[in-house]
């Protein structure tokens, strides 16, 4: 009886690991694309693993292997493109940064509330997109003010989604994400608009990982993030179409 | 022949459990030559990371075994009602992810928390400040200790406890005098268990307490964030990491055995 149950478990396992390695298309995606790409990604029987987009590419470079591999950047992408591992990219999306605060009882209204002293700020570590475009809006500052905000950051987080949690948890009073966190919050957190002049270019790339095994269905994924399926979920999510440049 | 063939399977699995234990550490190593160890020595933000790193384990561990101890006491020499739940209630820590540590602090003593109000009142801030980071340290690394000093309490011989009473000495001084220098070795091999899992603590320490350098980014939060963008310098901080915890490991064991000669 106890043998057979556990002959059963085991043939679970191996059935369920066998079936997870070698059938499932894996796909490495950045944070902020979780919403989206859930959804999207049923009809490929997709397994998502959701990092920073930096950390996903270090993880190629080092030779694990997804299938397909989608950034909160075109320069990580651009760059194992490069490096030979992936096939040319495919920009697939724009988003927005914005400030994010709790919907309710917010400190912050302005982007120049972030330079007063006392406010507090999370955002992301320079490494990853979203750190990498928060430093591009500080660039665009007056040195003054960049330097007052960038005194208020308390926490530097791997990924966007260590960003949101610590403004929902109320850890700070603001910090840097994109216009779909705040959407994904369900109501918990409210986006402020950044300035036209100091708003950095937010596209999302993706690419077919060379060393897939699984090329004909990650291309498929990949090409179906421009066809109406990727849109729609994109759109859901906030995702603006890409830009035609 | 047959009864040889079982010390053979004994050899065989200890070969294979040390390939697959050794091997990421010699990796680390193999990786990372004298020059890279050297620059990322010289790279102040790792230095700001391990002096961190040391700072809040020795802090969190100073913590533990003020309370712990008295704690772990009372739990090896009372038989009460519950004590198995008590003590199976101080040891979960060890079984939970630390995720779920970090979402359960920031659920207790975070703004938002059971406790946070009470502690935004005293004026006790622990999220995304260092004292965050002993807190979440403290929290993943008790057990070991505990779990420990439970058991080289439970060890004593009760009639050496019995004879310092008879003797006229307290329970106070006989659990002071008596059980701990008697314990010692259960004890800091227990502190050594705890030290070490808070230098290497992560996740609870990133969701609590953040990572921002100089105050909350920790060595091994400096080390995934390096992993990204520079994987030379991570192994580096990984090596210099893995020294030292072999480092206070081998302090620890060669400590132990020569407290053993004498009386052996």
């Amino acid at each position: 009886m106890r043998s057979r149950a556990v002959a059963a478990a085991l043939a679970l396992v191996l059935g369920a690991g066998g079936c997870g390695a070698g059938s499932q298309l894996k796909v490495s995606a950045a944070s902020s694309l979780k919403q989206a790409f859930t959804s999207y990604g049923r009809a490929f029987h997709a397994r998502f693993s959701f990092a920073g987009s930096d950390q996903l590419a270090a993880q190629i470079r080092a030779g694990a292997g997804p299938d397909v591999y989608a950034a909160a950047n075109t320069k990580l992408p651009a760059a194992l493109f490069a490096a030979g591992l992936v096939e040319q990219p495919v920009v697939f999306a724009s988003n927005r940064l914005v400030i994010a605060v709790p919907a309710q009882g917010a400190k912050v209204r302005t982007l120049a509330d972030l330079a007063r002293p006392g406010v507090t700020i999370a955002a992301g570590a320079a490494a990853v997109p979203v750190g990498a475009y928060t430093r591009e809006v500080l660039a665009r500052l007056p040195a003054a003010e960049a330097r007052a905000i960038q005194s208020n950051f308390r926490s530097e987080e791997p990924d966007v989604a260590g960003v949101v949690g610590k403004i929902s948890q109320g850890a700070v009073d603001a910090g840097f994400v994109y216009e779909t966190d705040v959407l994904a919050s369900g109501g918990r957190l409210r986006a402020i608009d950044l300035p036209t002049r100091v708003k950095p270019v937010v596209d999302y790339a993706a690419a077919v990982v060379r060393a897939s095994g699984h090329r004909a269905r990650a291309e498929r994924f990949v090409r179906g993030l421009l066809g109406r399926a990727g849109r729609g979920a994109l759109q859901a999510a906030g995702f603006t179409p890409p830009p035609r440049r | 022949m047959r009864p040889r063939l079982f010390p053979i399977l004994l050899w065989v699995a200890l070969t294979v459990a040390l390939a697959f234990l050794a091997l990421p550490v010699v990796a680390i190593f193999v990786h990372t030559g004298p020059g890279a160890l050297a620059s990322s020595l010289g790279d102040s933000a790792a230095r700001d990371a391990l002096r961190l790193s040391l700072e809040t384990s020795a802090l969190a561990l100073a913590a533990i075994l003020l309370v712990g101890t008295p704690a772990a006491y009372l739990l090896a020499t009372r038989e009460f009602r519950g004590r198995a739940l008590l003590t199976t209630l101080v040891e979960l820590p060890l079984v939970l992810p630390p995720a779920v540590a970090g979402i359960g602090l920031l659920a207790a003593l975070g703004p938002h928390g059971l406790l946070g109000g009470v502690l935004h009142d005293a004026g006790i801030r622990l999220v995304l400040q260092t004292a965050g980071v002993v807190v979440a340290l403290a929290f993943v690394a008790s057990p070991f200790y505990v779990r420990q000093a439970q058991a080289a309490f439970g060890a004593i011989d009760p009639a050496l406890a019995e004879a310092s009473r008879t003797l006229g000495a307290g329970e106070a001084r006989t659990f002071v005098r008596v059980a701990i220098p008697v314990a010692r070795s259960g004890l800091v091999a227990g502190a050594a268990l705890a030290w070490g899992r808070a230098l290497g603590e992560f996740g609870a320490t990133l969701m609590f307490a953040g990572s921002f350098r100089g105050i909350t980014q920790t060595a091994p939060l400096a080390i995934y964030e390096r992993f990204g963008t520079d994987f030379t310098s991570a192994l580096a901080l990984s090596a210099v990491l893995v020294a030292a915890s072999l480092a206070l490991l081998l302090t620890v064991k060669l400590g132990l055995r020569r407290d053993a000669l004498p009386r052996s």
